[in-house]
């Protein structure tokens, strides 16, 4: 803490309860996420965020490490109900339900609602198998082996696996894997495809393999990517949510700062902070 | 020319001596210790070896067609077999994996993902560990006392239900480690897909975990195949083929056990090719269940 020093401090984070501007969709929105509070049992992880999703867009989440950016991305399809810990207070609204409405199943939700992680995470299965578990899941009537070859081209890895639709899907490299991922999450159609930093584990090829096909998947999905880096929100991202840390308090609680059309919040931004943070002065 | 040369050469540097020394004392003490490590590997395997060899010399003989089929002769009766005593060992091993299999993988679920930490857990985690050491005849006795005597006669029920008491903590154990081995993010992916935990169970990790399930399925299929002190209380032993599980029922471990000590010719060759009989199945069963249980992927 000492290494900071107090002109940094002051900017580093919002003294006071700050609370951003709200942002204005210019499109339908498909998910519009209102978090007042996440908790990890006593720990306050996130506050006062809004951040609406708005259909058939990239919308990204950039912030110091921290700053709950998986944290909301996760409460966005209840992942995070896997957390004990975990409590949400707010309103998740998806299409007319409040996901986190006691009525409401957060395994159905799952399957509205996909998400691809951080580390590519195949099954220990055939790589056909792996596309066809979504279907399998839900009694997909329909030519399963239609839909499978149509999600792996729509992922673009079809060319990489169509001889050896047979082999392990962990026999496939890093990048390839990460994209028979996507592959399985598309390949049941879903409406909203949750990325959590897809592409921190993966070299600059396959780095761009990924982000050119979130672009292109925004076509036919809304898409919701946190990201570490930069650099990718500006070339994927149609809009961007920046989240801060508040450490004043002795705490960690992120918080969203500033959201807005991603070329706003990187050339013109609002808030001194986000400044800042988009010209490298602190991660 | 070469003067130039000599002063663009780098400094000459002084190298350390390269050359292998078999003399020096590090190099002796690693001969002496690997040498060591083959002669006791050596010593290790012969009474391996001897008991195969042993069993292949004296049992291969009498191991026909006659020895697996017919009944087990009495007193100076020549000829003669085992066919029910691997009947009974067959379906007795069959019994006991019928109720171990199921109540200890699913046990295992129970301790691997759904509360491993809760006190119930760690006490029969730590149970189960105890019972891996349990002497066999114990659960004999037990058996006998709770089926044997309420049924009033023993039985290839009795003797299935010892058996299974001994093989169930070998599969619970393996069968938890196995699913301890599937990777957390292999689980999130399955409930980031919609999958109730059942589907996350069921769907990705018992079929993730099988090879390593099925290895302690084998192990204890073995064991159990070839223990003859829980069948002493509990099925004891017959010289027909059985009729139905409620009667004293033969077992291959008995007869060798029976057979050996007898002062027959015949019956100790008999002993010796039930033996052989006993390795074989085992080592059928073990290559059987890995060919199955194969890990595709």
């Amino acid at each position: 803490m000492s290494l900071i020093d107090d002109k940094v401090m002051d900017t580093l984070t919002h003294q006071g309860d700050f609370i951003a501007t709200p942002y204005e969709p210019k499109g339908p929105v498909v998910i519009d996420c209102d978090v007042k509070n996440i908790y990890y049992g006593d720990f306050r992880a996130v506050r006062d965020s809004r951040i609406p999703i708005e259909k058939n867009k990239v919308t990204g989440f950039i912030g110091p490490s921290g700053c709950g950016k998986s944290t909301v991305l996760r409460s966005m399809n209840r992942m995070n109900d896997l957390v004990e810990s975990f409590r949400f207070d707010g309103k998740v609204q998806y299409h007319d339900h409040d996901i986190y409405d006691k009525k409401v199943d957060p395994v159905i939700v799952r399957r509205y609602i996909g998400m691809v992680f951080q580390l590519p995470n195949p099954f220990s299965m055939s790589i056909y198998d792996n596309v066809a578990f979504g279907l399998r899941l839900n009694n997909y009537k329909g030519d399963e082996e239609e839909m499978v070859v149509k999600a792996l081209k729509r992922a673009a890895i079809w060319n990489d696996v169509k001889d050896k639709l047979k082999n392990s899907g962990l026999s496939l490299s890093g990048g390839q894997q990460q994209r028979l991922c996507i592959a399985r999450a598309i390949a049941t159609e879903p409406d909203v495809l949750l990325m959590d930093e897809p592409a921190s584990a993966l070299d600059p090829i396959a780095t761009r393999q990924i982000e050119e096909l979130m672009v292109e998947l925004k076509e036919d999905y809304t898409v919701a990517l946190v990201t570490h880096n930069m650099q990718q929100a500006t070339r994927v991202a149609d809009v961007t949510a920046f989240m801060g840390v508040d450490i004043s308090k002795g705490g960690r609680t992120g918080y969203l700062v500033e959201m807005n059309e991603t070329r706003k919040v990187f050339e013109d931004p609002e808030q001194e902070l986000t400044k800042e943070y988009v010209r490298g002065e602190f991660s | 020319m070469s003067e130039v040369n000599e002063q663009m050469m780098p400094p000459k540097v002084v190298l350390p001596k390269l050359e292998k020394n078999l003399y020096e004392a590090r190099a002796i003490k690693s001969f002496l210790l690997t040498a060591m490590v083959w002669g006791l590997v050596i010593l290790a395997s012969i009474p391996l070896f001897s008991v195969i060899y042993m069993l292949i010399v004296e049992g291969g003989a009498r191991l026909d067609w006659e020895a697996i089929t017919a009944l087990p002769p009495a007193g100076f009766e020549t000829g003669g077999g085992f066919g029910n005593a691997i009947v009974g060992t067959l379906v007795m091993v069959g019994i006991a994996s019928a109720i171990s299999i199921p109540v200890g993988v699913l046990a295992a679920v129970y301790l691997s993902i759904l509360e491993p930490q809760s006190k119930l857990a760690t006490t029969s985690r730590f149970l189960a560990k105890v019972l891996t050491g349990f002497p066999s005849i114990l659960a004999g006795v037990f058996v006998y006392a709770i089926l044997v005597i309420t049924t009033k006669t023993y039985s290839a029920w009795a003797g299935g239900v010892a058996l299974a008491v001994l093989m169930l903590p070998t599969v619970t154990l393996a069968a938890e480690e196995a699913m301890r081995q599937v990777p957390q993010r292999m689980r999130d992916a399955a409930f980031g897909m919609g999958c109730t935990r059942t589907q996350v169970i069921f769907k990705v990790i018992l079929p993730t975990g099988m090879p390593g399930i099925l290895t302690g399925v084998i192990l204890a299929v073995a064991g159990a195949a070839g223990e003859s002190a829980p069948l002493l209380f509990t099925a004891l032993f017959s010289n027909y083929y059985m009729a139905e599980l409620a009667e004293p029922t033969a077992s291959l471990s008995i007869l060798i056990y029976n057979f050996s000590g007898m002062p027959f010719e015949n019956q100790i060759e008999l002993a010796w090719a039930a033996s052989l009989a006993l390795v074989v199945m085992v080592l059928f069963f073990n290559i059987l269940a890995r060919i199955v249980g194969r890990s595709k992927f």
